[in-house]
């Protein structure tokens, strides 16, 4: 056995050696030459896309992936076009990114930190990945962001909500279209003072973590504004699906508003507990007992089904506008899923959209060029009118929809009504705001 | 040599010649070649390879000498990760006072739960030490924030107070974890015709310390420490009725492998300096747990199999998308095409948990011993046919106890 060893390592040894030999001369041929983290030298260029194909978040992943694979179908001058017709912005022509074809490789989040690193590193190292996006919690965007940053490429945010992702997380190579929790606060105030008055006394219930923690903070802290009253603020954990222990003591708080600072499968769970409960028919202080979600999704509504009707919430996109760049994106993505997209993705698709115009602008994949290409860029036409990608925390700013579950809906999609359009500058916030002091953005690595 | 009988030296040698020369043999396709999609030569995958090796070959000391199933056994790793980042933030991006404090925090924490568990055996034991550790996971997700920085999970920023180095770089970034100057992060790429191959520096301090580990776990499994463990596992009321108290002997098997653990906690922190709590879930506690299962519980070389064969399927057949069996079936007429992608869809990309559990119910049928069973079949066959005579002798001196 031993002698067999032996000849088989003999031959590994051996063509070790061999390669070495081999390879000596053309050792400085590859990595040198590059100025940047994977450099594109070859006919293409290739994405990484990053979403969660399993675990809690796998349908908004799901959705995400779809509208990827349509944002590269329209790079690569496939299909009508999509929202490249309706972009402020012309630099994009459908030959691709610089005249080099879009390609992308696809990894599993599992909406875990750990495993969403392990999937964007064999991204940039195995597949030459220039670009990473996806991501549908903020704990796993921001950890992407962190590992983005050192090895020197962009990373393109998707659904993240966190205040974090560009207050104290926020990194030089990180980028955020999707709007956050501050924004949905400042949104939702005016219009829950119009609806309910500014008399009135909250009770928040809490997903307990870094992203339930920032948009409780962002809600208390503009609902006080108004002149509410925060009566409590209790924390749920997250793997809670049964919050009857929770919603009962709402009862007796002497409170007349419920916040639910919960997402996907827990607000529905939460949202589902609290209208059993009585909660809707229920009259406290002599006014109406009232539910808010903060954020909403489609996803959510209809997981939630009966429950969500006259709910108000605030989202980033919904398919029901009627612009002319909201209506070309349903209408190429509805061709070819056969279903309107979900606010995932749309950010996605517009974060994919953005980047490669700014590498077309910059005329170079640097990860220096493309954010500063990036950095301060007003663009429009991508189904939110006009938005500001601010220098200073490459945070987008743009309009942010007050939704409310449907009375009668029409079909399964059709489960939410746009409210009102909280215009951009109601929603502006300085950079040194409190809630997003504290980090600091560093200089853009471009790697290698 | 090193104390050890000929036939464990060789197999010594041999893990060491495959995990030194691992860049070549796990990346055997050209980088253009559609098979590349099956490389796992780069360093990120490697470095997770020997890692997770650490880590399996810690938990089998327990879970294969003294038969006591440890369900809580990533709150070891969760413990020597977050201690590392600690020790970067705090003292320094060298590596190595991180590794240390790593071992140590996981090693006393192992006491601490080892100590309590270790009252019971069997099921409860296995849920006690789960009941541990998913103690340890949500406090480190919600409860314990200001340190562990909760969901986000604890990261390097800017503005650390690094007592020996400096917070950040001269052109405004956050240092890069080394060891004595020399950083983890730096990968030399040779070029070989179509082929490229990586060499990476983290992967290489990992993998020396993998063999350490795997030459101690040697020298364990050989002692008479290791024998006491043996008699815990093969009946250990009639170890106490001779008036012997096992106690000791199993506390120190828990907490060796705890230190396991930790060591491998603190190699990721090196590697990629992050910790998040879901480091510590039952999933992960759950993943070394089939990780021994799989390659051959109280085999040496098994939970080392496991670990590659688990991290290879998370890691590479999760990347497979419908646009590259797209590009594999091209070939074919459309409508052959759309129905092989439409039968191997299911099991690639979010499906790769699927095929790990086919393949795992499949290993635990057939070769109950895991694959170092089907390893040794597969030799037996070969021999057998060379010799009928050596048959007998190899299968009593094999690895597997």
């Amino acid at each position: 056995m031993s002698k067999s060893n032996l000849t088989r390592r003999g031959l590994l040894k051996t063509s070790a050696v061999a390669g070495a030999g081999i390879a000596l001369p053309t050792i400085f041929t590859a990595s040198s030459a590059a100025a940047y983290t994977n450099e594109p030298t070859g006919s293409s260029v290739t994405l990484g896309f990053n979403v969660p194909q399993t675990g809690p978040y796998a349908d908004e992943g799901a959705d995400e992936l779809r509208a990827y694979e349509l944002a590269v179908e329209h790079l690569n001058g496939g299909g009508d076009g999509g929202m490249m017709n309706t972009f402020s912005s012309k630099a994009l022509d459908g030959s691709g990114i610089m005249g080099k074809k879009v390609e992308f490789v696809t990894g599993d989040t599992q909406t875990k930190s750990d495993a969403a690193r392990a999937s964007a590193k064999s991204m940039i190292e195995k597949d030459g990945a220039i670009m990473i996006t996806g991501g549908s919690s903020s704990g796993v965007a921001i950890a992407v962001q962190g590992l983005c940053q050192e090895a020197g490429v962009i990373f393109m945010a998707g659904l993240t909500h966190s205040n974090d992702t560009t207050g104290k997380d926020k990194k030089a190579n990180g980028f955020r279209h999707f709007f956050n929790a501050y924004m949905s606060g400042a949104a939702l105030a005016p219009v829950l003072e119009k609806l309910y008055g500014s008399d009135r006394k909250a009770y928040h219930l809490t997903a307990d973590y870094t992203w339930g923690w920032t948009q409780e903070e962002s809600i208390v802290a503009s609902t006080e504004a108004l002149g509410w009253e925060t009566v409590n603020t209790v924390k749920t954990p997250l793997a809670a699906t049964d919050f009857s222990s929770y919603i009962a003591p709402v009862l007796n708080s002497g409170a007349d508003v419920l916040v639910l600072n919960h997402y996907g499968g827990n607000m529905v769970n939460s949202l589902t507990n609290a209208v059993q409960f009585g909660l809707r028919e229920k009259q406290v202080n002599g006014k109406n007992f009232e539910i808010v979600v903060p954020l909403y999704s489609r996803l959510m509504a209809k997981g939630a089904g009966e429950n969500v009707k006259g709910i108000h919430g605030s989202t980033n996109w919904h398919w029901s506008l009627q612009d002319d760049a909201s209506k070309a994106f349903v209408k190429s993505f509805g061709e070819k899923y056969g279903f309107p997209p979900s606010q995932a993705a749309h950010t996605v698709y517009c974060q994919t959209l953005l980047y490669a115009d700014a590498c077309q602008r910059a005329g170079t994949f640097n990860p220096c060029g493309v954010a500063e290409a990036l950095e301060g860029f007003e663009f429009d036409g991508l189904g939110n009118g006009k938005t500001l990608y601010r220098a200073e925390d490459h945070q987008c700013f743009k309009d942010v929809l007050v939704v409310r579950g449907k009375e009668n809906p029409t079909s399964e999609f059709d489960l939410l009504e746009v409210v009102e359009v909280t215009p951009a500058a109601q929603v502006t916030y300085e950079p040194d705001h409190p809630m997003f002091a504290g980090g600091n953005l560093g200089t853009c690595n471009p790697g290698a | 040599m090193f104390g050890l009988d000929k036939k464990d030296t060789t197999l010594l040698i041999i893990v060491a010649a495959l995990t030194l020369a691992a860049p070549f043999l796990l990346n055997p396709f050209p980088t253009d070649s559609a098979m590349a999609q099956f490389n796992a030569g780069y360093p990120d995958l490697m470095q997770r390879f020997v890692i997770f090796g650490i880590f399996a070959i810690g938990f089998n000391i327990l879970f294969g000498l003294t038969g006591y199933l440890s369900f809580g056994h990533a709150a070891f790793l969760g413990v020597g990760s977050y201690s590392a980042v600690w020790m970067f933030k705090l003292l320094s991006m060298n590596v190595l006072p991180a590794i240390l404090l790593s071992v140590v925090v996981a090693g006393v924490f192992a006491l601490l739960i080892g100590f309590v568990s270790l009252r019971r055996s069997g099921i409860y034991f296995s849920i006690l030490t789960l009941a541990f550790a998913q103690m340890s996971f949500n406090l480190a997700y919600s409860v314990l924030t200001p340190i562990t920085n909760g969901e986000t999970g604890l990261q390097l920023t800017l503005d650390d107070p690094r007592v020996l180095g400096s917070s950040s770089t001269a052109d405004g970034s956050i240092p890069v974890t080394n060891l004595f100057g020399a950083e983890m992060r730096a990968t030399y790429e040779m070029v070989v015709g179509p082929w490229n191959f990586q060499f990476n520096t983290g992967y290489y301090l990992s993998a020396i310390l993998m063999l350490l580990s795997f030459y101690l776990a040697i020298r364990i499994f050989r002692s008479p420490f290791g024998m006491m463990l043996r008699a815990v596992k093969s009946n250990q009321t009639r170890m106490n009725y001779t008036g012997l108290n096992s106690r000791p002997y199993t506390l120190a098997a828990f907490v060796i492998s705890g230190m396991y653990a930790g060591l491998a906690g603190g190699l990721m922190a090196s590697m990629d300096p992050l910790a998040g709590a879901e480091r510590m879930q039952w999933t992960a506690s759950g993943e070394v747990v089939l990780m021994t299962i799989l390659g051959g519980a109280g085999t040496l070389i098994g939970p080392v199999l496991g670990a590659g064969f688990i991290k290879y399927f998370e890691n590479i057949f999760s990347k497979i998308n419908e646009g590259i069996l797209h590009s594999w079936f091209s070939f074919m007429p459309d409508g052959l095409e759309d129905t092989l992608i439409a039968l191997v869809y299911p099991f690639i990309g979010k499906g790769w948990h699927l095929t790990l559990g086919i393949l795992f119910m499949l290993v635990v049928i057939f070769l109950p011993g895991g694959l170092v069973e089907g390893g040794q079949r597969i030799g037996r066959l070969f021999r057998r046919k060379k010799s009928g005579q050596e048959t007998d002798k190899s299968t009593q001196s094999t690895p597997a106890e």
